[in-house]
């Protein structure tokens, strides 16, 4: 197998380009902006076959992406922050209008005070919009979430968007080596172009995303809730068959010495890369941590996390995210749901890290450990708490 | 899975609006066949409604011209004259015919009724 060294934007750029997208519509913005670049050069040298919108905002790209998906096509976007923030109307619509849009996310944090580097708090925003949500760990993980968010997205049990995250520099800059899928294994895996089911067709005329009123509204969202749900049992296949194409094996949730640990550390994304470092140097001192890691993170699979709490003593939760005044980080609030009234609740130390891009280095995670096993120790919880904040 | 709006018939479309159906029988994405508005009974949502004073009417179409939701048709009365005829399925009891309606001599020939 031929490696490439390519940055996070452009494995992505790479993935889309592998399965020729009916449709791109995208406007630039840092740090997803070599994603836009890289696929408007792919159009120019008439390496795709896509219809490239040049779009003057996002809240026309991702128009311009349910108008083209409900046609039938097959589509990707692009953004980060405050793109998405400008989007968020349409972000919305394309759910509930069943469009299988696949959006790749360079996270950004968000305004203000403006910013442009890495945070997952753009992505977490609209966990709530029927998205379907995967976060990368590193640059082959975001090139093929992209390509596996088609096959998931256009399953016709699922018909959702899908939002696909990578960390806004640590990933979207770096280059990293990565192996490339070609576009006949893309066309392979997805079976062919996308056949919609439902579309706008002049010779078979109807109406798509009406006004819903209070008679209506409830069975209209009713209706991506049990999407999402579907989705779970899709996922699993499609991860599966990527595994038997590709041999790159990948589950919702996954784990990492996990098998005799007594603590453990679980997050999402780039910072997955960092933990994994930190406990393999933390075992060589007989430390038994481990590693949960969220990959997919809407739908939600929370029996999965509560299975891997089982034998844990405590469970250190790092986000690059945060919730102004909720109950915990944005992420931990959801272990901490999944995991009440299951019997298994470990002892918990909450984090919060790296907003805006600051840097946390391994030596943090060694750091981060102590603190929290300290407390684990004495029978104590650690509320929220902001890495590397200065007083 | 829900049918597709195509697969519906008008008939099939008449029952769904009248039986309010549920979300596994619903097409997906808010979606309806075309033309599918017109068998929505908008005549529900009034409160008041015009009703003719035939004597008053001078034929003058202002209410035909200016009702908002196309409710009224005019059509030939005894007196072999243009009159309004207004669709209650669709008529929402807004009240811009009575409002404009000039009337014979001051006497106006529409007024509402309170339902």
């Amino acid at each position: 197998m031929v490696k490439i060294a390519v940055t996070g934007d452009d494995a992505v750029a790479q993935a889309a380009k592998a399965v020729n997208p009916d449709v791109v519509a995208a406007y630039p913005i840092t740090p997803q902006t070599i994603i836009v670049e890289r696929f408007a050069d792919f159009v120019a040298d008439g390496e795709v076959d896509t219809e490239f919108v040049t779009v003057e905002s996002e809240h026309s790209a991702m128009s311009a992406c349910v108008g083209a998906s409900s046609a039938g096509a097959r589509v990707f976007t692009s953004s980060a922050s405050a793109g998405i923030m400008l989007m968020y109307e349409i972000v919305f619509i394309a759910a509930s209008s069943r469009t299988p849009i696949v959006m790749a996310i360079a996270n950004r944090a968000i305004s203000g005070p403006i910013n442009i580097h890495g945070e997952e708090t753009d992505q977490m925003l609209f966990r709530d919009s029927g998205w379907i949500s995967l976060f990368a760990e590193d640059n082959q993980e975001a090139h093929d979430h992209t390509i596996l968010a088609f096959k998931i997205g256009e399953h016709p049990d699922v018909l959702l968007p899908v939002a696909v995250g990578l960390d806004g520099f640590i990933l979207s800059h770096a280059i990293e080596g990565i192996e490339p899928v070609s576009r006949q294994e893309a066309l392979d895996f997805l079976g062919g172009e996308r056949v919609a089911k439902l579309k706008l067709d002049t010779t078979k005329p109807l109406s798509i995303g009406l006004l819903h009123l209070p008679d209506y509204y409830m069975e209209a969202r009713a209706q991506v809730r049990d999407a999402q749900e579907r989705s779970r049992k899709v996922i699993l296949e499609v991860f599966s068959e990527w595994e038997k194409r590709f041999g790159r094996k990948y589950n919702p949730v996954e784990s990492y010495m996990m098998e005799d640990a007594e603590y453990a550390f679980l997050t999402m994304g780039s910072s997955a890369g960092n933990a994994r470092t930190a406990i393999d140097e933390l075992r060589t001192k007989g430390e038994k941590v481990g590693l949960i890691k969220i990959r997919v993170y809407r739908p939600f699979f929370g029996e999965h996390v509560v299975n891997l709490c089982k034998n844990l003593k405590g469970l250190i939760t790092i986000e690059r995210s945060h919730s102004f005044g909720g109950p915990g980080g944005i992420l931990s609030q959801d272990i901490k749901s999944a995991l009440y009234g299951t019997g298994v609740s470990p002892l918990m130390a909450e984090y919060t890290i790296g907003l805006g891009g600051r840097d946390t280095l391994i030596r943090d995670y060694h750091i981060m450990y102590n603190r929290a096993k300290e407390a684990f120790n004495t029978g104590k919880n650690l509320p929220i708490y902001w890495w590397g904040l200065r007083e | 899975m829900p049918a597709l709006p195509t697969d519906v018939s008008d008939e099939e479309f008449k029952e769904w609006v009248k039986e309010k159906w549920g979300y596994k029988k619903l097409p997906m994405a808010g979606s309806t066949p075309p033309g599918s508005s017109k068998f929505f009974k908008t005549g529900d949502w009034a409160a008041q409604r015009p009703k003719l004073i035939i004597e008053n009417c001078i034929s003058c179409l202002k209410c035909y011209f200016f009702c908002p939701d196309n409710a009224i048709k005019m059509v030939v009365g005894i007196d072999g004259k243009h009159h309004p005829e207004f669709d209650y399925f669709y008529c929402k009891g807004c009240g811009v015919c009575a409002n404009e309606c000039p009337g014979r001599k001051g006497d106006t020939a529409i007024v509402m009724e309170d339902l």
